[in-house]
């Protein structure tokens, strides 16, 4: 699917100027009856920004989209595009674009007249139209494909010459909703560049959906990563990759994502139960943790799978579960308790049979620490 | 024991040939995955081993017996399929217990429930017991319909993409799962997907098929280091093999529309022009690195960074480990490890480089 959503406006400016539009929701709430969509959210998008909602299906990023794009109304609150508060606004009032996953083209016309067709739809000149579908035609480098039918190209072509088709009228914002989805792998990654090449050179604020957290690290400016209808944590690729605020994002970022194991607090060390491991807790986390979960008490320790590394006289142990070669790299996976399976990235050389009892230890600037009761992230203590 | 054999076998549809001539063998208790993209025969080879069709030339053994014209229930294999088939209004104890209280088989009550307690503890699905599958999340009703297949000792095990329907962080956990149970139980499967990460992580063996023609068959390691065309180059990595047309000029390799002379090894006999392909992770940039380049883009994924580095027209890609902190337009220094190069003829075939 496929809409234009804008007011038309006459002017004609160059693809290089600068839109200014920041879009910002307060306390944007969506009820389906008795059910939350979205819980009351407030979020600002900067103009220029590229920001990802990311998270599983059903937790609410795109009907938060969709109620940016006024395709859905909200229940309360209030939507704000740079000073304009649209939150009552028809869609075509908005002036938005919106990208889908599926690349509905108008099958029987070209793919340049495609392109034109907002353009000729608002009456730009005959002079305007070509010089702008040039220009975005170049931007894309699709400009050996104008004349061919959308049957004829493949997924990639047609989803750039959707792009084409929304970035051909300049909107203060663009809204894509998975646009990537329906495309093979290869494809998808090298489309990924492309988008985010193209917000490099055009700064265009954009909201990007996604449940894919590959894409949504590669792309962002910021991601919003979403659950259960409201918002788990905000921030850098960076910051939700090193510092997840809660369990949630722990897990649902990286691939595998972070291990999270459960296990007994005292005093400074971690115990995994039933098993022989003890963990002593790196420098600037003792007061944090005491004060979080007490001087003993349940604790979640987690490390990423790159964070671990295969020693002999590693404080943590465990059986081989399992181990994969993912290309360049392999990954082992290790049974350190009857619950709990780690995940060890390794170099692709080492192979352990099933069985093999192997140590490790965990890079000490990268261990985290959850609460887990309330499955917050506990801050470590900034070093002076 | 139970060995698999396919020979010369061709399938066609009218108007297309499915399948081209496939030939190759399951050794018992391996796991051989068929790796291809849509319509490249995969699920065709599969139903004509479960018997579900009939090929039209060639033929399908089983521990050296031709097994053409067995009806697939004679045929002894267990499927699972991409669509988990399983009874809504059973409960899941009744689901697994159904094909041993097949009138082929009959065991005993007593014995039924031995084993299928112990297929579910294998497949951690105890606790699921008394609910009725209609209930389950896609995963645990993937793990069942696993359960179903492996619950009675079948000869063989034939999977068509179990995985794809199911979302990432549950194919992640029950790749593992799966590849943890086919090593320990020592079934002989075959396993068909289009995913290059699942086939790269399970198998033993690969069999990379393409237009009803199997390309190259050989264990993980091989395709993805010495992949045979540049289609298997491009099939298998993430992200994908950097693929540069190049000319010989006196010792050297250029790569097109770049200033990048890769030198190379005297006695080398590779033809005037070839397609380099450069795996991401082999392309080391360093400050005291031997090549130049300008950052286009980087792709931080947080375990490592994707750069797309810019040498005139020329764009290679890099994967490094850890956070790379660059911005576009930043001019670096970078290696290409010279010994892991791929060096495929215009036509895509490997050239050996000596």
């Amino acid at each position: 699917m496929f809409l234009f959503l804008g007011n038309y406006s006459k002017e004609s400016y160059t693809l290089a100027e600068k839109y200014m539009a920041t879009i910002e929701l307060q306390q944007v709430e969506k009820k389906f009856g008795e059910l939350h969509a979205v819980k009351p959210m407030d979020l600002t998008i900067n103009d220029g920004e590229f920001v990802v909602l990311l998270g599983p299906s059903g937790c609410g990023k795109t009907t938060t989209l969709r109620m940016i794009s006024g395709l859905e109304t909200v229940t309360s609150g209030t939507i704000l595009l740079g000073d304009r508060n649209v939150t009552w606004l028809h869609p075509s009032e908005r002036d938005v674009a919106f990208v889908f996953q599926f690349y509905a083209l108008y099958p029987h016309i070209s793919a340049r007249e495609n392109i034109s067709f907002p353009l000729r739809a608002q009456r730009e000149s005959k002079e305007v139209i070509d010089q702008r579908v040039k220009e975005v035609a170049a931007l894309l480098r699709i400009e050996h494909l104008l004349n061919q039918r959308p049957g004829n190209l493949s997924g990639g072509d047609q989803q750039r010459v959707a792009l084409a088709r929304a970035l051909v009228r300049r909107p203060e914002a663009f809204l894509m909703d998975e646009p990537l989805g329906a495309l093979d792998a290869d494809f998808r990654e090298s489309m990924r560049a492309e988008i985010k090449q193209l917000h490099i050179d055009q700064h265009a604020t954009t909201v990007y959906v996604t449940h894919d957290q590959i894409e949504a690290m590669a792309m962002g400016d910021r991601i919003v990563v979403m659950s259960e209808a409201e918002i788990q944590q905000a921030g850098s690729p960076i910051d939700i990759y090193f510092d997840p605020a809660n369990l949630f994002v722990a897990k649902f970022i990286g691939s595998p994502g972070m291990n999270l194991v459960s296990a007994d607090y005292t005093q400074g060390v971690v115990s995994i139960p039933g098993t022989e491991n003890r963990y002593p807790i790196p420098d600037g986390w003792r007061s944090p943790i005491d004060e979080s979960v007490g001087g003993e008490g349940k604790i979640v320790l987690g490390f990423r799978p790159e964070s671990a590394q295969l020693m002999a006289e590693g404080p943590l142990s465990g059986e081989v579960y399992a181990s994969e070669l993912q290309g360049a790299y392999s990954v082992l996976h290790v049974n350190v308790n009857t619950d709990d399976i780690v995940h060890i990235r390794t170099d692709r050389k080492i192979d352990y049979p099933i069985g093999t009892i192997v140590h490790f230890d965990i890079n000490p600037q990268m261990v985290r620490f959850f609460n887990p009761e309330t499955e917050a992230g506990i801050k470590k203590e900034v070093s002076q | 024991m139970s060995y698999l054999e396919l020979q010369n076998v061709t399938k066609e549809f009218p108007g297309v040939i499915a399948l081209n001539d496939v030939t190759f063998d399951v050794q018992d208790g391996e796991f051989f995955v068929l790796l291809g993209p849509t319509g490249a025969g995969k699920t065709t080879t599969l139903r004509i081993v479960a018997g579900l069709i009939k090929q039209n030339e060639g033929s399908v053994l089983f521990d050296d017996h031709p097994v053409d014209d067995f009806p697939p229930a004679e045929r002894d294999v267990a499927l699972v399929f991409q669509q988990y088939s399983l009874y809504p209004t059973m409960s899941v104890y009744d689901n697994l217990a159904f094909p041993l209280r097949s009138p082929m088989r009959k065991l005993p009550e007593d014995q039924i429930r031995t084993k299928v307690e112990g297929t579910a503890k294998t497949l951690r699905i105890e606790h699921l017991m008394d609910r009725k599958t209609a209930n389950l999340s896609g995963g645990e009703m993937q793990r069942v319909s696993i359960g179903r297949a492996i619950v009675r000792d079948t000869r063989i095990f034939l999977m068509d993409e179990p995985l794809s329907n199911l979302d990432f962080k549950l194919r992640e956990a029950l790749r593992v799962e799966l590849q943890h149970l086919q090593k320990t139980q020592g079934s002989t499967t075959l396993f068909v997907t289009h995913d290059q990460i699942e086939a790269l992580t399970m198998a033993d063996r690969i069999a990379v098929l393409n237009r009803g023609r199997i390309i190259q068959i050989g264990t993980p390691e091989d395709i993805y280091d010495r992949p045979a065309t540049t289609f298997v180059a491009q099939l298998v990595g993430s992200p994908r093999i950097n693929l540069v047309k190049s000319q010989r000029e006196d010792g050297s390799l250029l790569i097109e529309n770049s200033d990048l002379h890769l030198p190379m090894p005297p006695d080398c006999e590779v033809p005037q022009e070839v397609l380099l392909g450069i795996r991401p992770e082999d392309v080391d940039i360093v400050p005291e690195g031997e090549f130049s380049g300008q950052v286009a883009l980087t792709e931080p994924l947080g375990v490592e960074t994707v750069v797309h580095i810019r040498s005139q027209d020329q764009t290679l890609v890099s994967l490094m480990p850890g956070l790379m902190d660059f911005r576009t337009g930043d001019e670096i220094k970078f290696n290409i490890l010279h010994d892991r190069l791929h060096c495929f003829d215009l036509d895509g075939k490997r050239v050996q480089i000596k």
